[in-house]
């Protein structure tokens, strides 16, 4: 199949409208009869769903959570882009627009980054209109904070909380809905397969959390707002229930999956401290202001407390390797200088897996108090995690996973290469490129829902009759009973490994190969452990308890074997990119002092990867991505 | 890092039967773990030992989201002030110590299993009017709706329930009034929120009531064991924009049935 991306011509500043324009247009009346099916309460399937009823179709929403609230958008904390203008520092939606495509390493695709940046100042107002408490001035507006990659001051937030309060905003417009009648919520209900008729994504088959109930559910097109796939790394700062089922069942139904291999690590993670740990915690990049990073210079100071290891025998890495930014460098330069730095065994903590972040400066020449003002509430999270007050020695700190860039492959109107099946927000891989900046996400979660698909929807609509097909359908009485016999298999293995140890396996095998640098051995090997680790799994895991009640090792299983799968796809498409990007690092690939080195002559495409039916043989389709307004360069940070 | 001995007394319930207590050892917990990565250790020691794991809710484990919901010891959240579950760490505990584990008890709350309960009473009280009725796209400027900043200040500070449910758990009558309080309060004190003001009001605490939550007594537990330190002064405000939007509800009505006399 080609790849049509269906990106309208023309002048980049008039694509959307000139889109917009000549998008079809459903009378209210027939909007009714339409049924639209969203997997995912996040901010984009939130405030989808909401949308969508407000136009009048018919809304199913699915949430696995006990509350379409806690979805994990809650948990982004610094704040959101938008092309206002507010501070009059100069700041455009052209600027927006170039700032994300230069950050994203010019592996996004332009079009749909500009309609970003348009949609960027609407959600503003739509979000205060709703009573989004954000961060106000003396005189009543909008206040705002200056955030990495950018040289003006455009991101809104509402105090550590803004992913929290936007979420909260589209809950509420959600629940107007709900009460209204325009939209049915199902909660505690996960996804488990798609169900395709005729080529067409009609339908989804889910199982009831609380009850074991499997169900299917049809509908005239299906919208996956299902996040990213961090949690492949099983240690992430993800969510314990973030997963990449909804979007690698469809993958195998046929939507393709493109770029997996562009995961962002975020350098200021607290690090692991031993095996029990389940996730990890990411603390503001806005500590790295004041905060300096340094580790031992010499091998011998590991394991010494930071006090008696004297100036001159800190190596402040990052102030020595990019003097122009030094601390502040972005989140892929630093991560990498860490891990390096902890590669030569000079990592400090529990298992060498760590820098000093440290205050003692800052706090000498601003005093403890004024300190403990700007970053307060983050001391404290460190001290309960860590039981270490950062006042009295440096913090430990180490990169994590934290964003998936790839994602379903989708043309301009988000829909994938599945026909009637849509893909938004984090779940699909257009906006970022190869790295996203920050106070960008919650950016596109929102554009997408409240702005994009209601406009883009649609044209797919207008070509399907309403509720042509019903769960009736011979296609959904098999994808039910292939979901019944798959959740059986998992009980019926019997084995004597948790899912969780396999779940950890995985993480750890993927977090080496194809964690924060990348080379062809590591991955060749990753590559022949996955499909092992897989058969073991499904031969020896041990799953308690029965299908028809609540029974989360049930869930968990259902997950971690797609995870299995989906690790497989990460590593070739990784093995695949012969060229350092973003969040992408090939070790073989890099300038003569350590910088990511592009190769645009022949890697300039987004890779679209195809279910062949044989995971070790995916197949590879390019969209070519073309620059006509930001020309290539080479990003550096010196 | 030391380890810790722990003696569990763990409520187990299927849905829709009693409940008990089970003891179990928790041996050689790692002091640096979290709670939840304690029962994470306790479920994958059942696991091996064929048993059947003890259910409980989490999924950000950073204290954000809200889905974790245990009383420990007798206290929702645990007894570390202004902190989650998910983010209590075994530290806090000695070598040796018994600790009970139950799921948060409310009428209003049932039993999934074990210690997961079902909360969607708050969301339906949220969909009876916690909401400002704007469509999308018809949003005035951001800046043209000014909010002073102590205002928009408050609001963030009542808009920062996570939604747990601890302050139901640990009230004696299982009251929702800050839950519910902080939800109305932070739009009915912006001026987005004003003119459904009313209609929210009594639609929330209506609907609070007829999911049989119990009513406030003013003890004030709400809020020592809030996480997100939710004031009850937010309580006092909703009691005196219930009783305005109660009494406008009486006059108008009056006042509705006077004009379609004769």
């Amino acid at each position: 199949m080609s790849l049509d991306s269906k990106t309208p011509s023309g002048p980049m500043a008039l694509r959307w409208s000139k889109h917009k324009q000549d998008s079809k247009l459903i009378n209210p009346k027939n909007k009714r009869k339409y049924t639209v099916i969203v997997v995912g309460s996040g901010l984009a399937g939130s405030s989808a769903a909401a949308t969508l009823s407000e136009l009048g179709y018919k809304v199913k929403c699915f949430c696995f959570q006990d509350s379409p609230r806690r979805a994990h958008s809650i948990a982004a904390q610094g704040g959101i882009n938008a092309a206002k203008n507010y501070q009059n520092d100069g700041d455009s939606v052209h600027r927006l627009f170039y700032d994300t495509v230069k950050g994203g390493d010019f592996r996004a695709r332009e079009s749909n980054v500009h309609r970003l940046a348009e949609e960027s100042v609407n959600i503003i107002d739509q979000c205060a209109a709703q009573g989004v408490p954000f961060a106000r001035e003396y005189g009543g507006g909008l206040a705002n904070r200056s955030f990495g990659g950018a040289q003006v001051s455009r991101t809104f937030y509402a105090r550590g909380q803004t992913g929290q309060q936007l979420l909260l905003g589209a809950y509420s417009a959600l629940n107007k809905e709900v009460a209204r009648g325009g939209v049915e919520m199902h909660t505690r209900s996960e996804m488990l397969e798609v169900v395709v008729v005729d080529g067409h994504a009609k339908g989804i088959i889910t199982r009831d959390l609380m009850t074991g109930k499997i169900e299917a559910h049809a509908a005239d097109t299906v919208l996956l707002c299902t996040g990213g796939y961090g949690n492949v790394f099983y240690l992430s700062t993800n969510a314990m229930g973030c997963n990449v089922t909804a979007t690698w069942r469809a993958h195998r139904k046929g939507a393709y999956f493109a770029n997996p291999c562009y995961t962002q690590i975020h350098p200021t993670c607290i690090p692991v401290s031993g095996d029990y740990q389940s996730k990890l915690t990411l603390m503001s990049e806005s500590l790295r202001n004041d905060g300096r990073i340094w580790v031992p210079k010499n091998t011998k100071d590991i394991g010494k407390p930071a006090a008696q290891i004297p100036e001159a025998d800190r190596d402040y890495f990052l102030e020595r390797k990019y003097p122009s930014f030094g601390n502040l460098a972005p989140r892929d330069i630093s991560s990498r200088a860490a891990k390096e730095a902890c590669d030569a065994g000079l990592g400090v903590g529990p298992g060498g897996r760590g820098v000093y972040l440290d205050f003692a400066e800052a706090i000498g020449q601003f005093g403890q108090k004024t300190i403990a003002e700007r970053y307060g509430n983050l001391f404290e999270m460190y001290e309960k995690i860590t039981g270490e007050s950062g006042y009295k020695q440096p913090m430990r700190i180490y990169p994590a996973v934290h964003y998936t860039m790839g994602g379903l492959w989708v043309d301009y109107n988000l829909m994938s290469s599945l026909p009637g099946l849509h893909v938004l927000g984090e779940a699909n891989f257009s906006d970022h490129g190869a790295n996203r900046l920050g106070a960008s996400a919650l950016m596109q979660g929102l554009a997408d829902g409240y702005f994009v698909i209601p406009t883009t929807i649609a044209p797919y609509l207008v070509t399907q009759t309403p509720g042509s097909v019903t769960t009736s359908h011979r296609e959904f009485t098999k994808a039910l009973e292939d979901a019944q016999g798959r959740t059986n298999k998992f009980l019926n293995v019997k084995g004597k490994r948790s899912v969780d140890s396999f779940h950890r396996e995985l993480g750890l095998l993927v977090w080496d190969k194809c964690g924060m640098a990348r080379d062809k051995a590591g991955l060749t090997e990753a590559l022949k452990r996955i499909p092992e680790l897989r058969e073991e799994f499904w031969s020896n895991v041990t799953v308690p308890g029965s299908s028809a009640a609540a029974n989360p090792e049930l869930e968990k299983a259902g997950r971690v074997a797609d995870f299995m799968e989906f690790a497989e796809l990460l590593c070739h498409d990784a093995l695949d990119r012969e060229e350092s990007c973003g969040g992408h690092f090939r070790s073989e690939h890099q300038y003569d002092d350590g910088e990511a080195k592009r190769d645009d002559e022949n890697y300039c495409y987004a890779a679209a990867w195809e279910h062949t039916g044989d995971l070790s043989k995916p197949k590879l389709n390019k969209e070519q991505l073309t620059f006509e307004e930001v020309h290539l360069s080479v990003r550096s940070y010196k | 890092m030391s380890l810790l001995n722990l003696q569990l007394k763990v409520w187990r319930q299927n849905q829709g039967q009693p409940g008990h207590f089970q003891d179990i050892q928790a041996r050689e917990i790692p002091d640096h773990a979290s709670f939840l990565e304690m029962m994470d250790i306790v479920n994958e020691r059942l696991i091996q030992d064929g048993g059947d794991p003890v259910a409980f809710d989490h999924d950000c484990r950073e204290g954000i989201c809200g889905m974790c919901s245990m009383t420990i010891n007798g206290i929702a959240h645990g007894p570390e002030k202004a902190t989650t579950t998910c983010q209590l760490h075994m530290r806090k505990f000695r070598d040796g110590d018994t600790i009970w584990v139950e799921p948060f008890r409310a009428k209003a709350f049932p039993v999934v299993k074990d210690l997961m309960v079902n909360r969607s009473a708050f969301d339906r009280i949220q969909q009876a009017g916690g909401f400002v009725t704007v469509r999308t796209g018809a949003a005035p400027d951001a800046n043209s709706i000014l909010v002073g900043k102590e205002v928009a200040d408050a609001a963030m500070d009542a808009a920062a329930c996570i939604g747990c449910g601890a302050c139901v758990a640990s009230c004696k009558n299982a009251s929702a009034m800050l839950f519910v309080s902080a939800k109305a309060g932070q739009l009915n004190s912006l001026p987005q929120g004003q003119p459904e003001k009313d209609r929210r009001t009594l639609g929330m605490v209506r609907q609070m009531d007829k999911e049989g939550f119990g009513n406030c007594t003013n003890q004030y537990e709400c809020e020592a064991a809030c996480p997100k330190e939710i004031s009850v002064r937010w309580i006092t405000k909703l009691n005196r924009d219930y009783a305005l939007a109660a009494a406008k509800e009486a006059f108008v009505g009056v006042q509705e049935h006077a004009e379609g006399g004769d």
